[in-house]
C-alpha cells in the first residue's frame, strides 16, 4: 500500500484507490471517499456491489490488494486489532451466540473487546437496559424476536463505546415495527454525534438517516456526495412545477420562456414545468409571471428521491456498458 | 497474547457445548463404561464365576500373557488364575482403550468450537473483536484440549478407585496403577487430547458441519485401536518406556499440526469461508 497520501485530518476514514481482487474478481475497484466524525455514510448498492468487502476491509478482516486506507489514523491492514478496538460492527446476520443468555453474549463480547473487568458487568446492564433487554437478559437468545436479536446485535456493537460504527444492512429481515425502532436507534446515535457507516440497499432508509452517500456497483463508486448535490449533478438546475388557478395566457407562457434563467419548459393542461439554471432565479420568476397577471394556485420546486437518484445512477452505468 | 480473552472464547465454548446433547452425551456415557462398567465387569466376573467353569479362557488369556515382553510378566509370577485375569484386562488391555477419552472428547468440542462456529455464522463477529488470530486460536486450543485431560485424569482416578475396590478381595491391598500407566496419564494423554483438537482443526477446514467435523475425526479412534490390537498381538506393549516414547511420537506430530494449524487460523481465510 502507498503511504505517501496523507490523511486528511478530520477525516475519521480516508480511502483512495482502494482495491480487493478475488482471483479474477473484482470485488472493490478503485474505491475513494473520506468520511468526517459525527456523519452518517452510506454504502448504497445492489448485493455484491462490494459493501461488505469494504467494511471487512476498513476493520483489516482482509488485507486491501491495492490503494490508501486509513480508519482513525490507523492502517488496518497493519494494525487491525487497534483498529477493531475503536470500532463497533453490526454484521449483516445478527451472529449471536443462540444458546447462551443476552448477558453471556455481551459479556463475553465485551472481554474479547477488551473493557476491564471492573467495569464489565455495570456496562453490560446499562446497555441491556437502554435497548430494552433486561427484563430477558437471562434468556437463551434462541427465544428472542428477530428485532430483539438485532437490538442485541447493536447493543454489542455498541458494548465497548466505539467512536466508529459499521451498520451492515441493520434492518434487513426485520418488520417493520422492528425496522423503525432500529431506524430510530440509529437517529439517536447521529444525534448524539456518533460516526457511522451504513451499507444498505433500503434507499428509504438511507434517505432518512445518511449525510453523504457513495453510490456503488461491482465494486466501483458510481456517484460520491449529498444525495441532494448528486441529484443536482445528475439534473442540473432546478425543475419548478407551476399550477394555475386559471391556464395561462399566450404572453404569461411567452414570458416564462423568455426568462433569463429558463432553461427548459413543459406545458401541461394547468400545469407549468420550467428548468431554471439556479434555485435562487425562482422567487423572481414567481414575482414576474404574478405581475403579467397568471393566477397562480401553487409552485413546487421538484426534488428527487435518492430512490430516484439511485436508480438513475444505476441505469446509467448501465447504459454506459451496453 | 491476550490471556482474559483465550479464557473467555475456552469458557463460552464449552458452555455452548454443554447445550448441545449430541457433543457432550457421549462425553459423559463414555467415561462412565470405561471407568465404571468395564472395570467391575473384569474383577467381578472372576470372582463370581469359578475358575473350573472357564478354564478355557483363562488358558487364552495365558497365551496372550505368554506374548508379553518377558519382564511384564515378572507381575504375574505368584498370582492366582483370577489376579492374573483381573491384571490382564484392567491394567493391560483397558490400558490404550482409555485413550478413547481425550481423543474422543478434544475432537468433540474441537469440532463444534470450529466448524460449529462457523455453522451457526457466529465467526464473523469473532472476527470483528480485536482479539488477535492467535488468541483465537488459543483460546480454542484450551476449550477441547484442557477438558479433555482434566476429564480423562477424572476418569483415571474413578478406574483407580474402581479397580482396587472391585479387586480388594482377590489382592487384599491397592496394586494399581502399574508404573506404566504414570506415563500413559501425565504424558501420552495430553498429546493424544491434542491430537484430536489439531486433527480437528485441519479437518475443519475441508467439511461444512459440526456431525461431519465429528464424523471425520471420530475415525481417528481407529489409531487407538491399532494400540489396542497390537497390545493383543505382543506387537507393541504399551510400558514404561514405549508410552514415553509413543507420547513424544504423538507430540511432535501435535506441534507439526499445530503449526500448519496456526497457518489455516487466519481472518483472510476464515471470512472466505462464511
Amino acid at each position: 500500500m502507498g503511504a505517501t497520501v496523507d490523511a486528511p485530518q478530520d477525516s475519521v476514514i480516508d480511502v483512495s484507490n482502494l482495491h480487493r481482487t478475488f482471483g479474477a474478481i473484482r470485488a472493490v475497484d478503485g474505491l475513494t471517499f473520506d468520511i468526517r466524525p459525527g456523519e452518517v455514510f452510506g454504502l448504497l448498492g445492489p448485493n455484491g456491489a462490494g459493501k461488505t468487502t469494504t467494511v471487512r476491509l476498513l476493520n483489516g478482516i482482509l488485507p486491501p490488494s491495492g490503494g490508501f486506507v486509513r480508519v482513525l489514523g490507523m492502517d488496518p491492514a497493519q494494525q487491525g486489532g487497534q483498529v477493531r478496538r475503536k470500532t463497533g460492527v453490526l454484521t449483516e446476520n445478527p451472529t449471536l451466540y443462540e444458546r447462551l443468555s443476552a448477558r453471556q453474549n455481551l459479556t463475553f463480547y465485551g472481554t474479547l473487546s477488551e473493557i476491564p473487568e471492573a467495569r464489565l458487568g455495570g456496562r453490560v446492564e446499562e446497555m441491556l437496559g437502554f435497548f430494552g433487554l433486561d427484563g430477558r437478559a437471562g434468556d437463551r437468545v434462541e427465544t428472542y424476536s428477530k428485532g430483539m436479536k438485532q437490538r442485541l446485535a447493536l447493543a454489542r456493537a455498541l458494548l465497548h463505546q466505539p467512536p466508529l460504527l459499521f451498520l451492515d444492512e441493520p434492518t434487513s429481515g426485520l418488520d417493520p415495527e422492528a425496522a423503525q425502532q432500529v431506524n430510530a436507534l440509529i437517529e439517536f446515535l447521529s444525534h448524539k454525534g456518533q460516526t457511522i457507516v451504513l451499507c444498505t440497499h433500503n434507499l428509504t432508509e438511507a434517505e432518512r438517516l445518511c449525510d453523504r452517500v457513495a453510490v456503488m456497483n461491482a465494486g466501483r463508486c458510481l456517484a460520491l456526495g449529498n444525495p441532494a448535490d448528486i441529484s443536482r449533478r445528475l439534473w442540473p438546475g432546478t425543475w419548478l412545477d407551476v399550477v394555475f388557478w386559471q391556464a395561462p395566457s399566450p404572453a404569461q407562457l411567452e414570458l416564462a420562456r423568455n426568462f433569463p434563467a429558463v432553461e427548459q419548459v413543459d406545458l401541461g393542461p394547468e400545469l407549468l414545468s420550467v428548468r431554471l439554471q439556479s434555485k435562487e432565479a425562482i422567487p423572481t420568476f414567481v414575482r414576474q409571471l404574478v405581475e403579467a397577471g397568471a393566477s397562480i394556485l401553487s409552485v413546487n420546486p421538484r426534488s428527487h428521491s435518492l430512490e430516484e437518484v439511485y436508480f438513475a445512477i444505476q441505469n446509467n452505468r448501465q447504459d454506459g456498458e451496453a | 497474547m491476550n490471556w482474559r480473552s483465550i479464557r473467555a472464547i475456552a469458557v463460552k465454548d464449552l458452555r455452548e457445548v454443554r447445550q448441545n446433547k449430541a457433543a457432550w452425551v457421549p462425553a459423559v456415557v463414555i467415561p462412565l463404561v470405561f471407568a465404571v462398567a468395564m472395570p467391575l465387569a473384569f474383577t467381578l466376573l472372576p470372582q463370581l464365576i469359578p475358575a473350573e467353569q472357564v478354564a478355557g479362557e483363562l488358558g487364552e488369556m495365558q497365551e496372550l500373557v505368554a506374548r508379553l515382553p518377558a519382564a511384564v510378566q515378572q507381575v504375574f509370577v505368584d498370582k492366582g488364575l483370577e489376579q492374573g485375569f483381573v491384571i490382564y484386562t484392567t491394567a493391560f488391555l483397558l490400558a490404550p482403550m482409555f485413550l478413547i477419552l481425550p481423543l474422543m472428547f478434544s475432537s468433540i468440542v474441537g469440532a463444534d468450537s470450529f466448524v460449529g462456529e462457523r455453522e451457526r455464522k457466529t465467526m464473523e463477529a469473532l472476527l470483528y473483536t480485536p482479539c488477535s488470530d492467535r488468541t483465537l486460536f488459543a483460546g480454542k486450543i484450551v476449550a477441547s484440549v484442557v477438558p479433555a485431560i482434566l476429564l480423562s485424569w477424572v476418569s483415571y482416578t474413578i478406574y483407580i478407585v474402581v479397580v482396587n475396590a472391585a479387586s480388594w478381595p482377590l489382592f487384599g491391598r491397592i496394586w494399581f496403577p502399574l508404573a506404566a500407566w504414570w506415563p500413559l496419564m501425565f504424558w501420552l494423554t495430553p498429546a493424544i487430547s491434542l491430537l484430536g483438537m489439531s486433527a480437528t482443526v485441519l479437518i475443519s477446514s475441508r467439511v461444512r458441519t459440526f456431525m461431519e467435523a465429528y464424523q471425520l475425526t471420530g475415525s481417528l479412534v481407529v489409531l487407538v485401536l491399532l494400540l489396542v490390537v497390537g497390545q493383543l498381538s505382543g506387537v507393541l506393549y504399551l510400558g514404561v518406556f514405549s508410552t514415553f516414547a509413543l507420547g513424544t511420537l504423538v507430540w511432535a506430530v501435535d506441534a507439526a499440526l499445530i503449526y500448519v494449524g496456526v497457518g489455516t487460523f487466519q481472518r483472510t481465510h476464515l471470512i472466505a469461508k462464511i
